[in-house]
C-alpha cells in the first residue's frame, strides 16, 4: 500500500524528503499546488522520487508527532533534501516572531524556519509571501514580514542575501500570489532530476521556466493592445493596460501560456494582472483597478521600449484601428467578427 | 489534574494550538489559541475601498472567494450597487463551487484520515477504512485530487482562477460568458455529480437530500449502493465511536444566509436556539476583546465600530482571536447551523435528538454537498449570454457598508466605513472566529472550547485522537479567524 517508501522505484536512488511549513500567509499555494493535474500533486511526488516528511494540509502527524519528525531532522537522523515555506517570515513585533509563536511549542516561528534553513539541501519559498513578503507585509507592514531571502526587492529578508543551502544553490523564490502548481511541480522535478542549473533562476532567484514569460505573451487581448483599443470598464474584451491597472506587459510569468485551472488567467477572465509575481505586489501607489497616468500617459509602460517610440507607435495604431477591434474593445462580447475568410476554392 | 498543550493541529487549515485539562481521563477545559497574527484590518486603512478586493481574498487560500463576496457585498452596499441578474448568478456558481470544493476537501484530506490513525489498528473497521483514507496514502487521497482539480475547471471557466480571483466585483463578475463556456460548466458539473453519485454517496444527489429523518438515514445506509460509497463507511463509525455524542457546544446556531437570489436565500438566514427558529438582527452582534492579544478596549464593540491594536503582552489574552457573540451568547455557525436554519428535514431531526456533535456535523457537510449540486446547475441554467454581467459602481467618498454571506465554515461578515474616499475601518468576523473564539469578558467560553469539554482520553494518548475529531468537525480555518 505504501507509495512513498524509502526507495522511489525498485533501484532508482533513494528518496529526497520534503518538509513543508507554513508561516504568515493564507494557505492557498498549497490549496492552488493540489489542484495540479497530469500528474496530481501525490503522483508528482512519487514520480520525483520525494518523501513527504510532513506538509500541513496532508500528513497524518499532529502534535507530538510533528515534533518527532523534526528532531529527527534536527539530530540527523533523517535527512531534509528540501524545505519548502509558504507564507512570509514574521519578525513582529519587535523583532521577537510573537506575532507567529510555533503551535504546540510556543517558540518564534522564524526560528525554527531559520533553523531548519540550515539543515536543508534545498530551500524553496513558495508564494509571493514567502519570497519577498506579499500581502502580509502590506500596508505599514506592522508585523514586521519578510520573504526568505528577500525583504521587498531588497536582498535580505531572513537568511540575507548570501545564504547558500547545503546543495550551494540560494532559495528558490517560486513568487506569485498564489503560485501555479506546475511552477512548483516542474521545479521540484527538475530538483530531482538534478537539472535545474544556477543559470535557471533569475536574477530574483525565480525559475525562469516560467519568469522568462510577461503575462502579456499569449494573453488573447493582443490585438487589441496592438492597436490601445482599451476597455473601458471590466467585462469589457479590449485590452486593460490603458484605463484598468493592467500591468501584463511588465510582470514576469507565463499565466497566459500555461493555463490556471483547466483554462483560465486573470485577463482572460476580464480583470487585470495586478504583479503578483513582482516584489512591492502587495504596495501599489494607485489603486489597482486604475492605471495611474502623466499628461494622459501610463506611467508603466513596457519596460524595454523606449517611451517615445511606445507612444508614437500607440498613436500610429490608434488612428489604424479597425472598425472591428474598436467596437468589441467596449463590448463584453465580439459584436463585429472577423470578416468571413474568402476562400480561394470558392469563387 | 493534569494539563498539555496540543499542537500544531494539520489538516486544519492555518494554525491552531489547544490547552486541555485533563482529569479522570476526560478533557474538563479547553483553551483555544490562533497562534498566527497578520493585521489585515491594519492593512486596509487608508487603502482605496476597491483595494478590498485584492486583499481581503488574501486572508484566506481556501475561503479566498468567500472573502471576495463579503467585500463585494460590502461594497456593493456602501455604494447603494445592484449588480445584473446573470452577475449575481455567476457570483452564486463561482461561491458555491468553492463551498462544494471546501467540504469535498474537508471530508477526503482533513477530516477522514483521522480514522487511520494506528490508534484504531485493532477495531474491526479498520482496514477497510485505513486503505481508502490513510493520509496521503489512502486510496481516496489518490482518487480525489484529479477529480477535485477537474471540477476547479469551472474556475478557470468563469473567475480567471483559484484562489484569489478579481472576478467577482460589486457591479456583478467581470466575465461575460458565453453559451460555449456555459456549455462547459454544466459539463464539468455533470462530470463531478457523476463521482459524487458513484463513490461518495452511492446513490442520486437527489435521494440523499430527499433523506427526511435520522431513520430513513439509518435504513438507507443499510442499503447495497449508499453502503458502498463514502459517506456510508464514515455512517457506520457514528455508532462504534460515539460521534454523535462528541462535541456538543451550546447548541445555539447561526446562519446569515447563503447564496442571496430572487430578494431571498437559498438557504434561509436566521437562529436556531433553544430548540427553535428565531430571528436574526446583525445588530446583535459584537466583539470581545477580553482574551485576545489586544489593547485594552471599553467593552465589547459591534464590528462597524470595532478597533483592532494588537498587544502580545495583554492581559488575561491567550490567542490573537476576538470572541463574537450574538446577543452576548456564543453561537455556533457552518454547514449544520446553516441546514439547521433552512429547515433541512433530516438535519432538523439528528439535531433534535442530538445536538451540533460530530457525526451531525460531517452528514450536514454532505448533504449540503448533495443540496448544492442541483442548485449550481439551475443558476448555470439560468445565465443568459449576452446580457449584462457587470454594472461600474460609483467613487465612495462617505460611506458605511456591510457584507454578511455564507462561505463553507459558515457566516461570515465584514463592516467597512469609508472616509474622505479611503478606507477608515475595515472589520471582519469569519466563521471560525465564531466557533474557535475564546473566553469573554464573563468567562464563558467559545463553541470548539464548550465542544471539547468532556471529550475522552486514552491511556498514553499525548494529542487525544477524539480532540482531533472534534476540532476538525468544525473545518477550522485560522487563517480567516484571526486574519
Amino acid at each position: 500500500m505504501k507509495t512513498n517508501g524509502s526507495k522511489s522505484n525498485g533501484s532508482g536512488p533513494p528518496a529526497r524528503t520534503l518538509l513543508w511549513l507554513q508561516s504568515g500567509g493564507c494557505g492557498g499555494c498549497t490549496l492552488s499546488l493540489i489542484c495540479a493535474e497530469q500528474p496530481d500533486f501525490l503522483t508528482a511526488l512519487d514520480v520525483a522520487g520525494i518523501r513527504l516528511l510532513w506538509h500541513p494540509s496532508l500528513s497524518e502527524a499532529t502534535g507530538a508527532e510533528f515534533s518527532a519528525v523534526i528532531d529527527e531532522v534536527r539530530s540527523g537522523t533523517v535527512p531534509l533534501d528540501i524545505l519548502c515555506l509558504e507564507g512570509s517570515v514574521i519578525h513582529g513585533p519587535n523583532g521577537s516572531g510573537r506575532f507567529h509563536l510555533q503551535a504546540g511549542t510556543g517558540e518564534p516561528m522564524k526560528d525554527l524556519i531559520a533553523e531548519l534553513c540550515e539543515l536543508a539541501g534545498d530551500v524553496m519559498a513558495i508564494g509571493i509571501c514567502a519570497s519577498f513578503g506579499g500581502v502580509t507585509a502590506a500596508g505599514a507592514n506592522h508585523v514586521e514580514a519578510s520573504g526568505l531571502a528577500y525583504d521587498g526587492s531588497e536582498p535580505g529578508g531572513l537568511v540575507g542575501d548570501a545564504f547558500r543551502a547545503g546543495s550551494g544553490r540560494p532559495v528558490i523564490n517560486i513568487s506569485g500570489c498564489p503560485v501555479h502548481p506546475d511552477w512548483v511541480v516542474e521545479t521540484l522535478l527538475q530538483l530531482t532530476l538534478g537539472t535545474l542549473a544556477q543559470d535557471d533562476l533569475d536574477a530574483l532567484g525565480r525559475p525562469r521556466l516560467y519568469s522568462d514569460h510577461l503575462v502579456h505573451h499569449g494573453c488573447p487581448r493582443n490585438e487589441y493592445y496592438e492597436y490601445k483599443a482599451s476597455a473601458e470598464k471590466l467585462s469589457n474584451l479590449g485590452c486593460l493596460m490603458e484605463h484598468l491597472g493592467c500591468m501584463a506587459t511588465q510582470v514576469h510569468a507565463d499565466c497566459n501560456i500555461r493555463l490556471w485551472n483547466g483554462g483560465g488567467s486573470c485577463t482572460r477572465a476580464g480583470y487585470p494582472c495586478i504583479s503578483c509575481t513582482e516584489p512591492g505586489f502587495e504596495r501599489q501607489t494607485h489603486p489597482y483597478l486604475e492605471t495611474p497616468k502623466l499628461a494622459g500617459i501610463p506611467i508603466g509602460l513596457p519596460t524595454d521600449m523606449p517611451k517615445a517610440w511606445f507612444v508614437a507607435l500607440a498613436a500610429l495604431s490608434k488612428a489604424a484601428t479597425p472598425p472591428r477591434v474598436k467596437s468589441n474593445a467596449v463590448a463584453d462580447y465580439i459584436i463585429t467578427p472577423p470578416s468571413a475568410l474568402k476562400g480561394k476554392a470558392r469563387k | 489534574m493534569s494539563r498539555r498543550i496540543v499542537g500544531p493541529f494539520n489538516r486544519v487549515e492555518g494554525d491552531l494550538e489547544v490547552k486541555l485539562e485533563i482529569e479522570d481521563g476526560t478533557v474538563q477545559g479547553a483553551w483555544v489559541n490562533s497562534p498566527l497574527y497578520r493585521g489585515f484590518e491594519q492593512i486596509l486603512n487608508g487603502k482605496d475601498p476597491r483595494d478590498a478586493l485584492v486583499y481581503t481574498p488574501r486572508i484566506c487560500g481556501i475561503c479566498s472567494v468567500a472573502q471576495s463576496m463579503a467585500a463585494a457585498t460590502a461594497l456593493a452596499d456602501a455604494e447603494g450597487l445592484v449588480a445584473p441578474e446573470n452577475g449575481r448568478l455567476m457570483q452564486n456558481v463561482i461561491l458555491g463551487v468553492e463551498n462544494v470544493a471546501d467540504h469535498f476537501t474537508h471530508f477526503y484530506l482533513f477530516f477522514m484520515p483521522d480514522f487511520a490513525r494506528p490508534v484504531y489498528a485493532g477495531e474491526p473497521w479498520y482496514p477497510e477504512i485505513a486503505v481508502r483514507f490513510k493520509a496521503v496514502e489512502g486510496a481516496a487521497s489518490r482518487e480525489i485530487l484529479p477529480v477535485r482539480s477537474a471540477f476547479m475547471h469551472i474556475m478557470g471557466t468563469l473567475a480567471g482562477h483559484w484562489p484569489h480571483t478579481l472576478g467577482l466585483q460589486p457591479g456583478g463578475t467581470t466575465h461575460a460568458i458565453d453559451h460555449g463556456a456555459q456549455a462547459r460548466v454544466l459539463a464539468t458539473l455533470a462530470t463531478f455529480r457523476r463521482f459524487l453519485e458513484t463513490r461518495t454517496f452511492g446513490d442520486e444527489l437527489e435521494a440523499v437530500t430527499a433523506l427526511g429523518s435520522a431513520a430513513e438515514l439509518g435504513d438507507w445506509a443499510g442499503q447495497l449502493g449508499p453502503a458502498a460509497s463514502d459517506l456510508g463507511m464514515f455512517l457506520r463509525l457514528i455508532e462504534p465511536l460515539q460521534l454523535d455524542r462528541l462535541g456538543r457546544a451550546s447548541d445555539r446556531f447561526l446562519s446569515y444566509g447563503a447564496y442571496a437570489h430572487d430578494a431571498t436565500h437559498l438557504f434561509k438566514r436566521g437562529v436556531h436556539a433553544d430548540g427553535k427558529a428565531q430571528a436574526f438582527d446583525q445588530g446583535q452582534i459584537t466583539e470581545d476583546l477580553a482574551s485576545g492579544w489586544f489593547a485594552p478596549s471599553d467593552g465589547p464593540r459591534h464590528p462597524s465600530r470595532g478597533v483592532t491594536i494588537p498587544d502580545a503582552d495583554a492581559k488575561g489574552g491567550y490567542t490573537w482571536c476576538k470572541a463574537p457573540r450574538l446577543a452576548g451568547k456564543v453561537v455556533e455557525v457552518g454547514a449544520l447551523a446553516r441546514q439547521l436554519v433552512d429547515g433541512h428535514p433530516l438535519i432538523c431531526d439528528l439535531v433534535k435528538a442530538s445536538g451540533g456533535n460530530v457525526a451531525n456535523r460531517v452528514i450536514a457537510r454532505l448533504i449540503e454537498i448533495a443540496r448544492l449540486i442541483p442548485a449550481l446547475e439551475d443558476w448555470t441554467r439560468r445565465i443568459t449570454p449576452h446580457e449584462p454581467f457587470y454594472v461600474d459602481g460609483w467613487t465612495l467618498t462617505d460611506a458605511e457598508g456591510m457584507g454578511l454571506i455564507e462561505a463553507a465554515r459558515g457566516s461570515l461578515g465584514h463592516w467597512l466605513t469609508v472616509t474622505n474616499g479611503s478606507i477608515a475601518s475595515y472589520q471582519i468576523v469569519a466563521p471560525t472566529t465564531w466557533n474557535f473564539s475564546p473566553r469573554d469578558t464573563a468567562g464563558t467560553p467559545g463553541a470548539c472550547e464548550q465542544a471539547l469539554v468532556g471529550a475522552p482520553v486514552r491511556k498514553g494518548e499525548a494529542d487525544p485522537v477524539a480532540v482531533q475529531h472534534i476540532v476538525r468537525s468544525f473545518d477550522p480555518c485560522m487563517v480567516c479567524t484571526v486574519h
